[in-house]
């Protein structure tokens, strides 16, 4: 458990905090540019000197009114958004650089990492030559050798572009499910965050916002507005079932098969569909008659808006949440209300590839 | 005060250069990487005095530099003193004498490689390495420095190349004398003075052939080395 007081002003900026953060699993800071995030990362590592607080990492206190622990007796792992990979070095140098300086510490060896990263055919070469989504790995794997009691991640995927991106969630979703030191990940991409994270941290102004458990968090109508109109949206857990011949695959849920574009996965996988609140309708009554492929019957047991236009519903369909963003007008004249039950329709393609993950995690997925 | 030998002679003044050389370029180094590593991330007020007093050499007329330098060298003084009772020899109008002038006199041309150099790596490599569990020692030493590799390397022949030009304040402190404290730069004065062009001809090719030789050393390996900064 890490426990985060802080309190730093800058010119047009300050972050105040007191929260606890979990060790275990990964836990995601999400937050606009600017909200601070990356900030208070740098905070917990040990980087920021000017921070006023206390830092304290289980009963070890790392900074207070009269102590600091400097950075490199932390015993904490940093993933930079620029990968920083020592230019005089190679991969292999970089990689021992972290190893020789953690030898007797347990956790991942070198041989797991390079396995786990394909740094292999890397480990001759000089940064310089790497591509962005390489430099990123190296950064990872280095970071990880130094057998990390946590590991921060400062938007690591930030410089990628969307396909480097996907090259390299794969191995952070290996990573989290092998190798099992807690992660901070820092994000402004949901997507990601709903990828990998079991625990959700919302950021905003030099504040945390909301806290808890990713999909309880995500299904919460009361955060949608922290994460924004665009970006809300349930994350649902499904197995796949089938690879169907027109190239849809067939997932099940605690209810109804949800059909979804062809999924890069094989069949009895646990995945993690994200699903944003402003692809779902609600009906009060099985529809007819209607191109859309997936209806699940729910119940509604949540309703709440703002002044706005629009209304977030939380709806359960078995043991999943769903959140559908729908006009006030809509909701009043469908006399919708809490315990009533309904339909939740999303249209099959409108679920992006980067949308789906595996999951490997289920016991956190619990709303 | 001086006594400028002007004793003619045929020795080779290069042999006498040669120890200069070679013994002087490996002790300037550590007092000044610490002071440039110091000037390069310091946040101290103080720091542009110790700018203004690093770039000093650079500006002041090498007798003014030579003049303070033999008074404060001189056995009568506090230092000059000190020294002779430790070590037993003067430090004027010796050998030990000149390379420490030397390395005063090219503290600049040390310092200020270094410091951009160092200036150069930046902060994102020192946290990277923090962060993989360095003390600030190991730090420095196995990224700050090999980063700055280039820098040191100018730094290096920048200040060997201009000590192996100086003039006044070797004369000051050195005094010329032959086959110790005598440097080429003077032994071509003192043939020029004495219409003995053609020495001063050999003397002259000799330092102008060496210098272009080892700049262009320095400009060949420069593009072999990471420029600072991170990949």
């Amino acid at each position: 458990m890490l426990l985060i007081d802080i309190n730093i002003k800058y010119q047009n900026f300050t972050l105040q905090t007191c929260h606890t953060i979990l060790a275990s699993g990964v836990t995601a800071l999400f937050g606009r540019s600017g909200s601070g995030k990356s900030t208070l990362l740098r905070v917990i590592a040990g980087l920021e000197g000017c921070a006023k607080g206390r830092v304290v990492w289980g009963d070890e206190v790392w900074q207070d009114d009269s102590h600091f622990t400097p950075p490199h007796k932390r015993g904490l792992g940093f993933v930079f958004q620029d990968s920083r990979l020592f230019a005089h070095l190679t991969v292999a140098g970089n990689l021992a650089y972290a190893d020789k300086r953690a030898r007797d510490l347990p956790g991942a060896n070198l041989d797991e990492i390079v396995d786990a990263l394909d740094l292999g055919p890397l480990m001759a070469r000089h940064p310089a030559t790497l591509s962005g989504g390489e430099q990123s790995r190296c950064a990872i794997g280095r970071a990880l050798l130094t057998r990390p009691r946590m590991l921060l991640m400062d938007e690591p995927l930030a410089a990628l572009d969307a396909n480097r991106k996907a090259e390299i969630l794969p191995y952070l979703e290996r990573l989290r499910d092998r190798i099992g030191t807690p992660i901070l990940y820092v994000s402004h991409n949901m997507a990601e965050v709903t990828r990998l994270a079991n625990h959700l941290m919302l950021i905003d102004a030099g504040r945390i916002t909301h806290s808890g458990p990713l999909s309880a968090l995500l299904a919460d109508p009361a955060a949608a507005p922290a994460l924004g109109p665009q970006e809300a949206g349930a994350v649902i857990t499904a197995t796949l079932t089938a690879h169907e011949p027109d190239g849809l695959a067939r997932l099940q849920t605690t209810t109804a098969p949800l059909f979804l574009p062809h999924i890069e996965a094989p069949l009895g996988s646990r995945l993690r569909i994200r699903i944003l609140a402003q692809d779902v309708i609600i009906a009060r009554e099985a529809p007819a008659g209607l191109s859309a492929l997936n209806i699940l019957p729910a119940e509604i047991s949540q309703i709440s808006g703002d002044d706005g236009p629009a209304v977030m519903v939380q709806l359960r369909a078995g043991d999943d949440l769903i959140l559908a963003r729908i006009t006030r007008r809509s909701a009043s004249a469908l006399g919708l209300c809490i315990g009533m039950a309904c339909f939740a329709i999303v249209k099959s393609v409108s679920v992006a590839p980067a949308h789906i993950g595996p999951d490997h995690n289920t016991s956190h997925q619990r709303p | 005060m001086v006594t400028v030998c002007h004793e003619p002679t045929r020795s080779w003044p290069a042999l006498a250069y040669a120890p200069a050389g070679g013994h002087h370029h490996s002790i300037p180094f550590d007092p000044w990487r610490p002071l440039a590593w110091w000037l390069a991330r310091t946040r101290s007020r103080f720091k542009p005095v110790v700018e203004a007093l690093t770039a000093l050499p650079l500006v002041l007329p090498p007798t003014v530099l030579g003049f303070y330098l033999l008074v404060l060298f001189s056995p009568n003084s506090t230092f000059g003193g000190f020294w002779v009772q430790v070590t037993g020899e003067t430090l004027t109008f010796s050998f030990t004498g000149l390379v420490i002038a030397s390395m005063i006199y090219s503290l600049p041309f040390m310092v200020q490689p270094l410091q951009s150099a160092f200036e150069a790596v930046g902060r994102a490599p020192l946290e990277a390495a923090m962060m993989l569990r360095a003390t600030p020692l190991d730090r420095f030493f196995t990224v700050a420095v090999p980063l700055a590799k280039r820098g040191f390397l100018t730094a290096l022949v920048l200040s060997f190349t201009h000590t192996l030009g100086e003039f006044g304040v070797v004369l000051m402190v050195g005094g010329n004398i032959p086959g110790k404290t005598k440097v080429i730069s003077i032994a071509i004065y003192e043939h020029v003075e004495m219409i003995n062009y053609a020495d001063a001809h050999v003397l002259a090719a000799i330092l102008l052939v060496f210098s272009f030789a080892t700049l262009l050393m320095v400009y060949t390996l420069n593009r072999r080395f990471p420029s600072g900064g991170h990949g």
